[in-house]
């Protein structure tokens, strides 16, 4: 969870990093075979969505997002959401694409301190703002209490709502929550687990509040 | 989604005048606000909306919670519905209105989501939200198929032959029980418009749904001062605890005097195709006794106009239990 930049560094041989190298080049064999024009970048359709890359998106926006204490500074298309911003732009891929539709909770992050759906905003709606994803919560070897909480109550099964989760439950900490489970459970409504580890996720929560 | 140019306007002046560029204020609009985008961005993915030109109000100053010198409450239009819902004076003096923002959607999306978004908020009819599909509140004159089937979840109160889209909003039932007043800025200047006015009947026309035209901004909302000793409560029954929306709710506001109720404002959500204000409930309700006999009384009279549909009918019965529970509740607070 604290993979800043997952293309920084060649020694590290994660899965992510496998599947991001080996995609790109298989994708780049494959323009090189059947588009000569594009792979040697000269006189390929200038509209083509191929070639529109970087700078040369049309009509794109500049913007400085200030993602996990660092400015970034990009050029986006405007309908570019905060999550695809996140996810594809500045390449952070622990905050998870769902449902694309404020359904499930996975793609929760927080701005200016407050949780919100990444999907259901755009990234040019949040120049300058303060956001904090997955990674910017702790380290493998410094987790946030949350982190160690999710962890010690086995808080997951296939670990794809979870980052949501914690994202959620680190957020309910600053809340008006009752001390009970059923307004741990309320609060916590809009983050789905298809693994259905909810007892868990409650008890993450609650030995987080009640240690804190 | 279609492309769009998105703009930061400098003030609500800047704002109006470019909104006023747009055809039409309703469905199929080409310059649309932006608040919390919780209900526009999704639309935007489905292509349901597809504005030309997204302003972003957000920056603009309109979040305020502020009190009025006549003791009531105005409410900025880009306040969120968490900032509302967790106001020590809301929660003292309104505190239905809580109750009923709490009950809707997540934290997240309260989070994001505008007090006047929330008035704007677009029916979850399954046809509504696929292009695929005809539907008169999309694409006037395609037709209704939800007439037909899968109105299991549609509305019971003010649909046509053309419409029975049900209004999704809990915000919007406790704000007609409070008697609120949505301010709009516009081309033309400033007005004011009672809640029950704002919100239109789908009637041959289900794509216009409030009377807003091209330009008016929603600048904030207002409460009247509250009445001391009120009684009330707001009750949502859904398919799930949480997350969903309603199925039946109600939201009351009773004035009980030596045991009899000397006045009575009682609204209904997830039946109506607005936000559902029943003066039936509301007059069987005035003068009696505060007991269980009238309770029922008021919620079989809110009911007797209800029409429902091939797989609702049910709601009838639910929406009558619903409000007897939720009378019974606010006199025993």
């Amino acid at each position: 969870m604290s993979d800043d930049d997952p293309q920084s560094d060649p020694s590290d041989p994660t899965r992510r990093k496998f599947l991001v190298t080996t995609g790109s080049s298989v994708a780049a064999s494959l323009v090189a075979s059947y588009v000569p024009a594009l792979a040697s970048g000269s006189d390929g359709d200038s509209d083509s969505a191929w070639a529109q890359t970087g700078s040369s998106l049309e009509d794109a926006v500049p913007i400085t997002l200030r993602i996990n204490g660092k400015d970034r500074q990009l050029r986006i298309d405007s309908r570019t959401t905060l999550l695809d911003c996140i996810r594809e732009t500045v390449a952070l891929t622990g905050t998870k694409k769902g449902c694309d539709h404020g359904q499930c909770g996975a793609c929760t992050v927080h701005v200016n301190g407050k949780r919100v759906l990444s999907c259901l905003n755009f990234a040019l709606m949040h120049d300058g703002d303060e956001i904090t994803t997955i990674e910017g919560l702790g380290t493998p070897d410094a987790l946030h209490p949350m982190q160690a909480a999710f962890v010690a109550c086995d808080g997951y099964q296939c670990g794809y709502c979870t980052s949501g989760q914690i994202m959620s439950a680190v957020a309910l900490l600053n809340e008006p929550c009752g001390p009970e489970d059923a307004a741990v459970k309320e609060l916590m409504s809009g983050n789905i687990c298809r693994c259905g580890a909810y007892p868990n996720i409650v008890a993450a929560i609650q030995q987080v509040r009640k240690g804190a | 989604m279609h492309t769009f140019k998105f703009i930061r306007p400098t003030d609500s002046a800047a704002a109006i005048a470019a909104a006023a560029e747009s055809k039409t204020a309703q469905q199929g609009a080409d310059v649309r606000f932006l608040g919390g985008g919780t209900t526009l961005i999704d639309l935007m993915k489905l292509n349901v909306e597809t504005p030309a030109r997204v302003l972003d109000i957000n920056r603009l100053p309109l979040d305020k919670i502020e009190l009025m010198p006549d003791g009531g409450l105005k409410i900025g239009a880009t306040a969120r519905n968490s900032a509302l819902a967790y106001d020590a004076r809301v929660q003292r003096d309104y505190v239905v209105l809580s109750q009923a923002i709490l009950n809707g959607a997540s934290a997240q999306v309260r989070n994001m989501a505008t007090v006047a978004g929330n008035l704007l908020q677009r029916t979850r009819c399954a046809y509504f939200r696929d292009t695929a599909m005809p539907c008169n509140k999309r694409e006037p004159g395609t037709g209704c198929p939800a007439i037909e089937s899968g109105n299991r979840t549609l509305a019971i109160f003010g649909a046509s032959d053309h419409c029975i889209a049900t209004n999704p909003s809990d915000m919007c039932v406790a704000l007609v029980a409070l008697e609120a007043k949505v301010h709009v800025q516009g081309p033309k200047g400033p007005r004011v418009i009672a809640f029950g006015d704002f919100h239109l009947l789908p009637g041959s026309s289900p794509d216009r749904e409030t009377v807003l035209e091209p330009g008016d901004l929603i600048t904030h909302v207002t409460l009247p001062p509250p009445i001391a000793g009120s009684k009330q409560f707001y009750l949502k029954l859904r398919d799930r605890a949480s997350y969903e929306f309603a199925l039946a709710s109600a939201a009351v506001v009773l004035t009980i005097t030596g045991g009899k109720v000397t006045r009575a404002r009682v609204a209904l959500g997830g039946v109506g195709t607005k936000p559902w204000r029943s003066p039936e409930a509301e007059a069987a309700l005035t003068g009696k006794a505060a007991n269980d006999a009238t309770f029922r009384q008021a919620a079989e009279a809110a009911l007797r106009g209800a029409k429902p549909q091939s797989e609702n009918a049910f709601k009838i019965e639910l929406a009558k239990r619903c409000l007897t529970h939720t009378l019974r509740t606010a006199a025993a607070s």
